[in-house]
């Protein structure tokens, strides 16, 4: 990749970055992800295979927020773009070496 | 379409992990075959843009939201295998870090978004865009036309999963112990979401960035032409 492709994909990706706190904007929870709190709003109860569930795994920044910045548009936004941030580069990350680690080993494999 | 923890009774997310593991182990020999060293960073680039797209939340009726996922877009570019690795990473750092999709319903996640969704765009794509050159609009119309579909083929087999729980696990005492409403309304309620708005932000990314790459990037779509 020439620098200049870099650059202009690294904007890209910081604009789609400063832009993501417009998808907390949409009110509500998407269908069949809610949380026990709003379970026992809709049913009177929470179903126990999901309570246990819900407590199977505590993300690090759960929800995409960040700790203790959980208050607020301004505060879940800023949470929102640190995710947002630190996804896609750890994503980039996993990506990458993994798909080099599984073409490295084919080429072991396999000498042609 | 990120099914929680506790959503799905353990038979059928064990049962997606068995189907999910030989699909990830093909995909791998695939990736290795057909996959170009020198589109990797293109291909990570790819996984961290849909986890990105995933994050623009849009609202419908009734309360509810949903996003787009790009996987069709992705499988268009890197052919569906790699599509299916780059989306499964992103759904399993999305249910680690972020705790977005279950632990345990990574593999249904995966086979929804990861699988079904780009190789049902794919194979629509490869159809309406066969023997088109790189600048051909049916590119970019196949590419459109099949990230909807694929989409709602996902979100559709999202509703199956989680209606089928009903019948599986009956209710006990009048409380049902996973996901409670039956297929019939699981099914539509995820149908339609995507039907009207997801699928066609799904569709409107999808379009774009495939004539941005016949644009400026057109080898990359030569790439998957040939398989």
């Amino acid at each position: 990749m020439e620098i200049n492709k870099i650059k202009w994909f690294g904007i890209g990706f910081l604009i789609l970055i400063l832009l993501t706190p417009l998808g907390l904007l949409a009110p509500g929870t998407a269908f069949g992800e809610w949380s026990s709190t709003e379970l026992k709003e809709m049913l009177n109860y929470v179903p126990v295979g999901i309570e246990k569930g819900e407590a199977l795994w505590n993300a690090l920044f759960k929800d995409y927020t960040m700790p203790g910045l959980s208050e607020g548009f301004f505060q879940l936004s800023v949470g929102y773009i640190v995710s947002a941030f630190i996804g896609s580069v750890v994503i980039f990350l996993v990506v990458l070496i993994l798909v080099k680690y599984v073409i490295k080993k084919g080429s072991e494999d396999e000498p042609t | 379409m990120h099914i929680p923890d506790g959503y799905l009774g353990p038979i059928t997310w064990i049962a997606f992990w068995l189907i999910m593991i030989p699909i990830w182990i093909i995909a791998a020999k695939k990736v290795k075959r057909e996959l170009k060293t020198k589109n990797i960073p293109f291909l990570a680039m790819g996984a961290a843009f849909s986890f990105l797209i995933m994050m623009f939340n849009f609202p419908i009726f009734g309360g509810t939201t949903g996003h787009a996922v790009g996987g069709t877009l992705l499988a268009v570019i890197f052919g569906p295998w790699a599509a299916l690795i780059a989306v499964s990473v992103a759904l399993i750092i999305q249910a680690f870090l972020f705790g977005d999709g279950g632990i345990t319903m990574i593999a249904v996640n995966c086979f929804n978004m990861a699988f079904v969704l780009p190789f049902v765009g794919y194979y629509i794509y490869k159809i309406i865009s066969s023997k088109a050159p790189v600048n051909s609009s049916r590119q970019w119309i196949g590419a459109a036309i099949g990230s909807y579909i694929g989409i709602n083929v996902a979100a559709v087999c999202a509703g199956f999963e989680l209606g089928i729980q009903t019948v599986l696990y009956p209710p006990v005492n009048g409380e049902f112990q996973y996901f409670m409403y039956p297929v019939n309304v699981s099914v539509p309620a995820m149908a339609l979401g995507h039907l009207l708005v997801f699928g066609v932000v799904e569709a409107i990314v999808t379009l774009l960035v495939v004539k941005y790459i016949q644009k400026t990037e057109p080898s990359l779509l030569k790439v998957s032409a040939r398989g």
